[in-house]
């Protein structure tokens, strides 16, 4: 097993893993996108919705288990690899610009995963670990989203994920190794759209539901 | 006739590697705007010298761009305002009359400065030589094409090998990153058929040995490419994820 770790503690080995769990992550909030979308259908299709993921209760269970893994690696080896790479550059430039390589996204990404971490822990704590007895998913939606904080908070929160995704994606790939002259600018172009898809898509939840409601 | 500029610029100095440096501010008058960023270096350094003072300290040698010898940050980017341009062939044309010049020499932690503007490289021969080369027995040369190279291998293998090792990629990158270095060496060998025999030994042995010195990991930032005097092509740093993999997972090498 030595060479095993061996492989995936050097610098491109650690950056591996962030390429594997980060474009699990951008799976992830796809699939939770299209998800939550059918609140456009209205409440009882947003309910059957919920039914219907956890009548496959196991599947729910152990995909809950591998994000938590996967998350715990992302965010132990990202904060390992930030100080590393801040203490590669130990006296910093008086005056340093951009050469015209850097994006908004590749630039704030370790501050942009650690707000996001805050804002999936309150995201939990809010819609996945409360007590559901004599209530239900989308009251819980509606009452959240009846408060115009909340929506704020969340429209900040996916904007922030989206920023991520921004260069996230794309950058997983070329980490792998997926850096081709045919393929590339599609990657690059479906991540700046896939970034925008997944913030629209989740910030205009909140919105329908504070006019709606 | 030659236009003329006057500029101030804000040189680092430092005495040496345990000395901490500070920033001082020279008067560049009348600078042809003909002459490149070394001859003007040079003119303000013989004032320098006239003065009784001691020289700015800049390393070079060709002057042509393609030794890699040269390089400094000017005004916060690796070898000035002009793409794919090493220092010594950047012209004081591009330069405004009256504008503040910083200049400050490559920053990493590997990369210690020596002098002034002069950085110590050596860490990219190590580098080099913990893998950077094909093992042949010594004799007479081979016959050239004995073993076949596709025209379009033998291009790309080109466009790698076009690094100077100048450093201005690890300078550029926020991370002070040498993966596009690395990258390039890696991907001019992995390419030919004569390095594939030893693809996978020379992947795991670069990159240790770049972990070892104490860069930092590449995040994709592609300043790297954006300064480049060669303007070699991230997708090298691909490659050489790509061979990691390979020699990883798929190789026998440990
Ligand atoms: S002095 Fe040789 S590349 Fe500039």
């Amino acid at each position: 097993m030595n060479w095993f770790i061996r492989a995936f503690s050097s610098s491109i080995g650690k950056k591996q893993i962030m390429a594997v769990t980060g474009l699990a992550f951008c799976l992830f909030v796809t699939f939770h996108l299209l998800g939550n979308l059918t609140v456009y259908a209205g409440r009882d299709s947003f309910l059957s919705y919920v039914k219907h993921l956890h009548s496959w209760q196991w599947l729910v269970t152990a995909a809950e288990w591998i994000l938590l893994f996967f998350a715990v690696l992302h965010i132990s080896i990202g904060l390992l690899l930030f100080f590393e790479n801040l203490r590669a550059r130990p006296v910093r430039y008086a005056v340093k610009k951009s050469a015209g390589g850097r994006t908004i996204g590749s630039a704030t990404e370790p501050y942009t995963g650690l707000l996001i971490l805050g804002f999936i822990v309150v995201h939990l704590l809010k819609f996945r670990f409360v007590d559901k007895t004599g209530t239900n998913d989308f009251v819980i939606l509606s009452h959240t989203f009846s408060h115009w904080g909340w929506v704020l908070f969340y429209i900040v929160g996916v904007i922030i994920v989206a920023v991520h995704i921004s260069h996230g994606l794309w950058s997983g790939f070329q980490t792998l190794g997926v850096n081709h002259p045919k393929y590339m600018p599609f990657i690059r172009r479906f991540g700046t759209v896939l970034s925008f898809v997944i913030g629209a898509g989740f910030a205009s939840i909140p919105v329908l539901i504070i006019f709606t409601r | 006739m030659s236009k003329t500029i006057n500029l101030t610029l804000k040189v680092w100095r430092q005495k040496g590697p345990e000395d901490k440096g500070h920033f001082e501010t020279y008067e560049a008058k009348d600078i042809s705007t003909d002459l490149s960023f070394l001859e003007m270096l040079d003119l303000v350094n013989e004032k320098i010298t006239l003065e009784g003072k001691d020289p700015i300290a800049f390393d070079n040698d060709c002057r042509e761009g393609i030794c890699g010898m040269c390089g400094a940050m000017v005004n916060g980017i690796a070898h000035g305002p002009q793409k794919a341009t090493t220092l010594c062939q950047l012209h004081m044309r591009h330069f405004e009359d009256g504008e503040i010049v910083v200049i400050e020499p490559w920053r990493a932690r590997p990369f210690k400065i020596i002098k002034d503007l002069v950085v110590d490289r050596s860490p990219f021969d190590k580098i080099i030589q913990s893998g950077g080369y094909i093992s042949v027995n010594t004799g007479s040369a081979p016959e050239a094409n004995t073993i076949p190279v596709p025209a379009q291998k033998a291009e790309l293998a080109m466009d790698a090998a076009a690094c100077i090792g100048c450093g201005a990629c690890v300078a550029a990158c926020p991370n002070a990153s040498a993966m596009l270095f690395v990258g390039a060496k890696i991907s001019h060998l992995a390419l030919l058929p004569q390095g594939r025999p030893e693809a996978a030994k020379r992947a795991l042995s670069m990159l240790r040995k770049m972990d070892e010195l104490g860069f930092g990991n590449c995040s994709n930032e592609t300043e790297c490419e954006a300064v480049c005097p060669k303007e070699i092509s991230i997708t090298n740093i691909a490659r050489f994820n790509r061979e990691y993999l390979k020699a990883s997972f798929g190789s026998s090498e440990k």
